[in-house]
């Protein structure tokens, strides 16, 4: 097949839209970084956190969010923080919970807002310095930031 | 702006309890334009903290990707009878703060 | 002999105009927004309180408060908002009730006009008043004068409109429960307004939904508050007879 003429004027003119639309976004890159700046680059290790969202989402204004991690929660072994990603809205920090021993449970709910289908991912860290963490696909039929 | 705070008013000593808030506030996250094409400047709330007889025992830092009229949940171990006081700050250092006494027996 | 069997049902079930196959919202919505409508930190009780608050205040030049008035919001109040629209005698046309409060506020409290419907301290006092119907049943007013706007907006609901060219019923009759993109098509009763809906991320009215739909078709809405919008909620409420009255509810 050939490359017509439309085709490729269509491809052209739809580039710069295409990365205009990108650059406002956050990425998975943007979203690394971000968590890196959480982490200080220590490693990640997928466990002990329980991310609980819908994965069906009717409008992405309001999706209800609650993490759980599996601590002691004693003065010496505590979760610390727990901090929550997006991938696509415009900034991938999207709330940062801190905790202590008189939290006595670790576990946090919110709301947030999704700009689309996306992974979201919670972070926890531990008192010894380790980093714990979930993440759940979330499918938004209707995305936050749209025009009424 | 008001505030809705759900916490019991009495707990056993060393139980754990939950406190939910939910914040009067439109959370504008400063991506939007309005209906004269400008930016609507971003106001929303950056943090929640939670004060046990004077000391803190949780924080949320809260970006724009909270919803409006934002909810936050979180627990707390009960030790001593005394006041629990809840603050939230805006990104205009603006402090709105909120009491409650927690009767530990 | 099918008007036979029509009319002995009729006679037989008066008051059940409708086989129970009607959905609300509420039906149609996913076990998280019920849960969110349900839950005591439900977002719209900011403006049930803001009414509660109102209700009592002073206002306008006559500095009188509502309840100067009316009294006990939770006793005056009940069953109110699942009655109206009603006949305004005065002006001699059907209002709704965020009409009626606003012909309130400019007729007893002498408050300076005009004010925009959406104006939030009216519609907290609407969702105040709303909320002491909370799960009444919706009781359309049998006053004869508002028989010829309640016949004007079963006319509207079935009229074409915009340049989709679609009527009310095309969608929410003939195809409610189907889809529309992802969004389940409901059967479009008013059982809970003013509401809280996430995409407008506050409370509005019934006004502001039907101008949402009418902007769907890309027809140009009727303003707030005409008379084209109250026939069709005064319609809306008869078709809904006897569903119960959420007060506040949540939708997408």
């Amino acid at each position: 097949m050939t490359l017509s003429r439309r085709t490729a004027l269509t491809a052209l003119l739809s580039l710069p839209l295409v990365l205009q639309t990108r650059a406002a976004l956050a990425t998975p890159e943007s979203m690394q970084a971000a968590l890196d700046d959480f982490t200080g680059g220590a490693p990640v290790t997928p466990g002990r956190v329980t991310l609980k969202i819908p994965l069906l989402v009717e409008n992405g204004n309001s999706v209800p969010l609650s993490v759980s991690v599996d601590s002691p929660m004693t003065a010496e072994d505590h979760v610390e923080q727990i901090a929550i990603f997006n991938e696509i809205n415009p900034l991938p920090d999207t709330a940062r919970f801190h905790l202590g021993p008189r939290s006595g449970l670790a576990a946090v709910e919110t709301r947030i807002r999704l700009n689309g289908s996306q992974t979201v991912h919670a972070v926890a860290r531990m008192t010894d310095g380790s980093f714990w963490s979930a993440t759940t696909d979330v499918i938004v039929t209707a995305p936050a930031c749209r025009e009424v | 702006m008001s505030v809705l705070i759900n916490i019991p008013d009495s707990a056993a000593p060393g139980e754990i309890i939950e406190i939910k808030l939910l914040i009067q506030h439109p959370m504008e996250t400063g991506f939007r334009t309005g209906p004269d094409g400008a930016l609507v400047p971003r106001d929303i709330i950056e943090s929640v903290t939670c004060l046990y007889l004077g000391e803190e025992v949780f924080r949320a830092d809260l970006y724009p990707a909270i919803t409006a009229n934002p909810f936050v949940g979180f627990h707390l171990r009960a030790d001593t009878t005394g006041e629990i006081e809840f603050i939230w700050t805006d990104n205009a250092g603006v402090t709105s703060r909120e009491a409650r006494t927690l009767t530990v027996a | 002999m099918r008007r036979a069997i029509v009319f002995t049902v009729a006679f037989l079930l008066p008051g059940l105009a409708w086989s129970d196959d009607r959905r609300t919202g509420y039906d149609d919505m996913n076990a998280d927004l019920q849960a969110l409508q349900d839950d005591p930190m439900n977002p719209a009780t900011f403006w049930v309180l803001d009414g509660e608050r109102l209700w009592s205040e002073p206002a306008g030049t006559t500095a009188q408060s509502c309840a100067d008035c009316h009294g006990s919001a939770e006793d005056s109040m009940q069953g109110v908002a699942a009655r109206y629209p009603s006949f305004d005698e005065s002006s001699g046309t059907a209002v709704d009730l965020l009409g009626r409060i606003a012909l309130c506020q400019s007729r007893h409290q002498q408050t300076a006009q005009p004010r925009d419907r959406s104006d939030p301290d009216r519609l907290a006092l609407l969702a105040y008043v709303t909320h002491q119907s909370r799960g009444l049943p919706i009781m359309p007013d049998e006053d004869p004068r508002l028989a010829p706007a309640r016949a004007r907006g079963e006319a509207l609901f079935s009229s074409r409109m915009g340049q989709l060219n679609l009527s009310c019923a095309q969608c929410h009759d003939d195809n409610a429960g189907g889809y529309l993109a992802a969004a389940r098509i409901p059967q479009a009763h008013p059982t809970g307004y003013p509401q809280y809906r996430l995409e407008w991320e506050t409370i509005g009215s019934l006004d502001r939904r039907l101008a949402g739909c009418m902007t769907g078709v890309r027809a140009d809405p009727f303003a707030p508050g005409s008379p084209e919008l109250v026939a069709l909620e005064l319609f809306l409420k008869s078709r809904a007879a006897g569903l119960t009255v959420e007060a506040l509810p949540i939708r997408p």
